[in-house]
């Protein structure tokens, strides 16, 4: 029997296991969205805007491993993607966009709500397509979820002409793909394995730096079980945290321009970095010149791209962390006895230099909320965030402990990605607990989700730490540009938050004070559906420990 | 220093304008970009001159790699090879300056395509080195327009490396391979 385009995309996207698309109708997209009316499979998610479609798209993705799917119509329905599509790009998440387009014989003609889409998206994607063809249409599903899931993750866009989904064909789904062009690393090179084993078996000053590819990989045990065996400190990247527990007394927590001072110190100081599933990002790396200089540098990356791009690698491993790890963790050696004197520096670090925040100040700390959030939620919830002082705050205070549960945008810093992050992990993962910790400015740019959380009953609990300013903005006003707040001040034009979330019919909390923190929290959690948290917080705060750009890792700020 | 680099892609729609995007994102320069297809009508062959020290095109390589569109890259000056690009040069040709470069034509093994009353055309085909002492002879005379095709090149067939046709088809075949189930 022959069907239609548009019945074949939504077949092919039920033969690969979705569940959820996230998305939004409109022309181009129609015959489509007329054949998802009719799948039992497929459950819609309608979002008020598409950025907040790409970014729970994501969120699913990076909560489960699973491409999360967004259906949006052409034009400015796909333009408004794009956001999502670069987040989710710069951070490695699996993602399928398909994007309707104007009827392939008048592509090219400025046709109303028509954009150059593959144009527009392929410097943020993994890879494109346009369907020109219905008899393609099977095959481009079947090769765009493989080519996002696989090697290193990332976004896939499908722009899928109106009339190709009107054509007919017989429908064929392709159990295999055949990409010539293609080849996803795996198992790392065997004598490059045995160099980096033999370097760390006689390293004086190791330490690991851990990043989110061990997440993708899903390389937990691996990980655990590499500095259990060797003794070897570990720090992750924010989108490593959760890779290894954090109250484990080998876990440095994390590195890099808010990371911890001794993280910082010991990566600064090591003799051989062993970086695994992490590209050397430059809010991780301070100034590159300065970057650990007396280290040697072995690098695990399924993305041979990301090897020797920033700083020179000694050893270098492309393949799947986990396999690698595997093979790794046999050849390697206790070495706690040989790094006595290096473990006791460590030490000497950590205690001298904790995290630490103002306990005397009457001020609601976002830190302490934060913190709290934490011990409340045993350090196992899902936790998204948007951009700027709060998610830093996040990185350093909730904990982690386990991977998947730190959904933020890391690589391209998208403010406003936290809350439909957050609703798309929630859908991926019923049951856990979800918690967005997002900032008054971040969580205004995709305020309008609140409404998709209301009318499906996501019961993601959004924190506001409403401190009235862009904060990230604010303190580098402060520090470097002689406290000139331009722009910076959301204070004056801030919405009644909690009327506004009685207005989406979410359940509000308000939080104005220290001895609220707990019950609060405890309020919000215990609530069924979503709820949004206003917290007034102190307005001045700044995040330390803070290497400033441009210079190197221990060169820290730190509260006096 | 220049690369010239031999990339295989798919004979697909867009895959220029991939690769010529990856070079403009990433800061690099292309010196010159021919294109063509392959004697397997599926695979077009991009050679690609581009400056840059060693680790960019390191990156370069890598970049291309990652593309699903490309199927090979090689950096051919690496490599033993045979370099060539036409020329057109138009030049003023009164009847008094025509012996001259007549006699310059002959010494380059080039080709006088085109005589008008006062000028020439001349079709030109070499390395690069060849093309160059070309075009700085017939200057003097007054250039009005030249065309390039850009460079092509293939590695040349030798003892140690099998020949280029049969090693780019190997290579092609062998990435085939990277078939899935799933």
């Amino acid at each position: 029997m022959k069907l239609t385009g548009a019945q074949i995309m939504i077949k092919s996207l039920e033969a690969e296991g979705v569940d959820y698309v996230f998305g939004l109708p409109g022309g181009a997209i129609l015959p489509t969205f007329d054949a998802l009316y009719d799948s039992k499979k497929l459950k819609f998610i309608l979002v008020r805007h598409e950025q907040g479609a790409s970014h729970m798209a994501d969120g699913y993705g990076r909560a489960t491993g699973r491409p999360g799917v967004c259906l949006v119509t052409s034009g400015p329905a796909a333009t408004n993607t794009v956001t999502g599509l670069a987040t989710a790009y710069m951070d490695s998440a699996p993602m399928v966009c398909i994007t309707g387009q104007v009827a392939t014989g008048v592509i090219g003609s400025d046709a109303f709500q028509e954009a150059d889409v593959c144009g527009i998206t392929r410097p943020v994607t993994k890879h494109n397509y346009l369907i020109k063809d219905v008899r393609d249409v099977a095959r481009t599903v079947k090769e765009a979820f493989y080519i996002a899931k696989t090697g290193r993750p990332g976004p896939v866009l499908i722009d899928f002409p109106v009339d190709v989904s009107r054509a007919t064909t017989e429908f064929d789904y392709p159990d295999s793909v055949d990409i010539r062009g293609y080849e996803v690393p795996s198992k790392g090179n065997p004598v490059n394995i045995q160099r980096a084993a033999d370097l760390i078996n006689k390293s004086k000053r190791p330490c690991l730096y851990v990043g989110g590819g061990a997440v993708v990989s899903g390389a937990q045990k691996e990980v655990v079980e590499l500095v259990e065996k060797t003794g070897i400190p570990i720090t992750t990247t924010v989108l490593g945290l959760g890779i290894f527990p954090e109250n484990h007394p080998s876990s440095l927590r994390m590195l890099g321009m808010h990371g911890t001072v001794y993280a910082n110190y010991t990566v600064q100081r090591s003799d051989l970095l062993i970086a695994i599933g992490a590209r050397f990002d430059d809010r991780v790396t301070g100034n590159i010149q300065k970057f650990c200089p007396q280290a040697k540098i072995i690098h695990v990356d399924i993305d041979p791209a990301s090897i020797s791009k920033t700083v020179h690698v000694d050893v270098d491993i492309v393949g799947d962390v986990k396999p690698v790890l595997k093979q790794l963790n046999k050849l390697v050696t206790n070495r706690r006895g040989k790094i006595r004197d290096w473990l006791k520096q460590v030490q000497e670090w950590k205690d001298k230099h904790p995290l630490k925040y103002r306990k005397e100040t009457q001020e609601l700390q976002q830190e302490h909320i934060i913190r709290k959030i934490g011990e409340i939620t045993k350090h196992n919830a899902v936790v998204a965030t948007g951009v700027g002082q709060h998610q830093m705050w996040t990185a350093q205070w909730y904990q982690f402990a386990a991977p998947r549960s730190m959904i933020t945008s890391g690589g391209l810093g998208t403010m406003g990605y936290g809350f439909p992050a957050a609703i798309g992990a929630q859908l991926g993962r019923p049951g856990e607990t979800v918690v967005c910790i997002d900032g008054d400015g971040s969580t205004q740019m995709t305020m309008c989700e609140l409404a998709t959380a209301a009318y499906y009953k996501i019961p993601v609990k959004l924190f506001i730490m409403d401190n009235e300013h862009h904060g990230m903005v604010r303190q580098w006003q402060e520090l470097f540009y002689r406290e000139r707040y331009s722009g910076s001040q959301t204070g004056p034009s801030n919405p009644n938050f909690i009327k506004l979330a009685d207005g989406y019919g979410v359940q509000a909390f308000s939080m104005t004070q220290k001895e609220d923190v707990e019950k609060v929290i405890k309020q919000a959690l215990a609530h069924k559906g979503p709820v949004l948290v206003h917290c007034r917080v102190e307005k001045k705060g700044n995040v330390y420990p803070m290497v400033p750009a441009g210079h190197a890792l221990d060169q820290v700020m730190d509260m006096a | 220093m220049r690369h010239t680099i031999s990339v295989l892609v798919e004979n697909h729609f867009g895959v220029l304008a991939r690769v010529a995007g990856l070079f403009s994102a990433r800061g690099f320069n292309i010196d010159s970009l021919a294109v063509g297809e392959t004697q397997d009508p599926s695979v077009s062959r991009m050679t690609i001159v581009a400056r840059g020290d060693d680790r960019i095109l390191d990156q370069i390589t890598k970049q291309l790699n990652k593309l699903v569109d490309v199927i090979k890259v090689q950096n051919l000056s690496e490599t033993d090879m045979i370099d060539r690009e036409l020329v057109l040069v138009k030049t003023d040709a009164s009847a008094d300056k025509r012996g001259n470069i007549m006699q310059i034509v002959n010494t380059f093994r080039a080709k006088i395509v085109d005589v008008s009353q006062s000028c020439m055309t001349i079709e030109v085909t070499g390395g690069e080195s060849k093309v160059e002492a070309m075009l700085t002879l017939l200057s003097p005379f007054g250039v009005r327009e030249v065309v390039r095709t850009g460079v092509i090149a293939m590695a040349r067939a030798s003892e140690l490396t099998p020949p280029a046709r049969s090693k780019a088809k190997k290579s092609v075949k062998k990435k085939a391979k990277s078939k899935a189930t799933v």
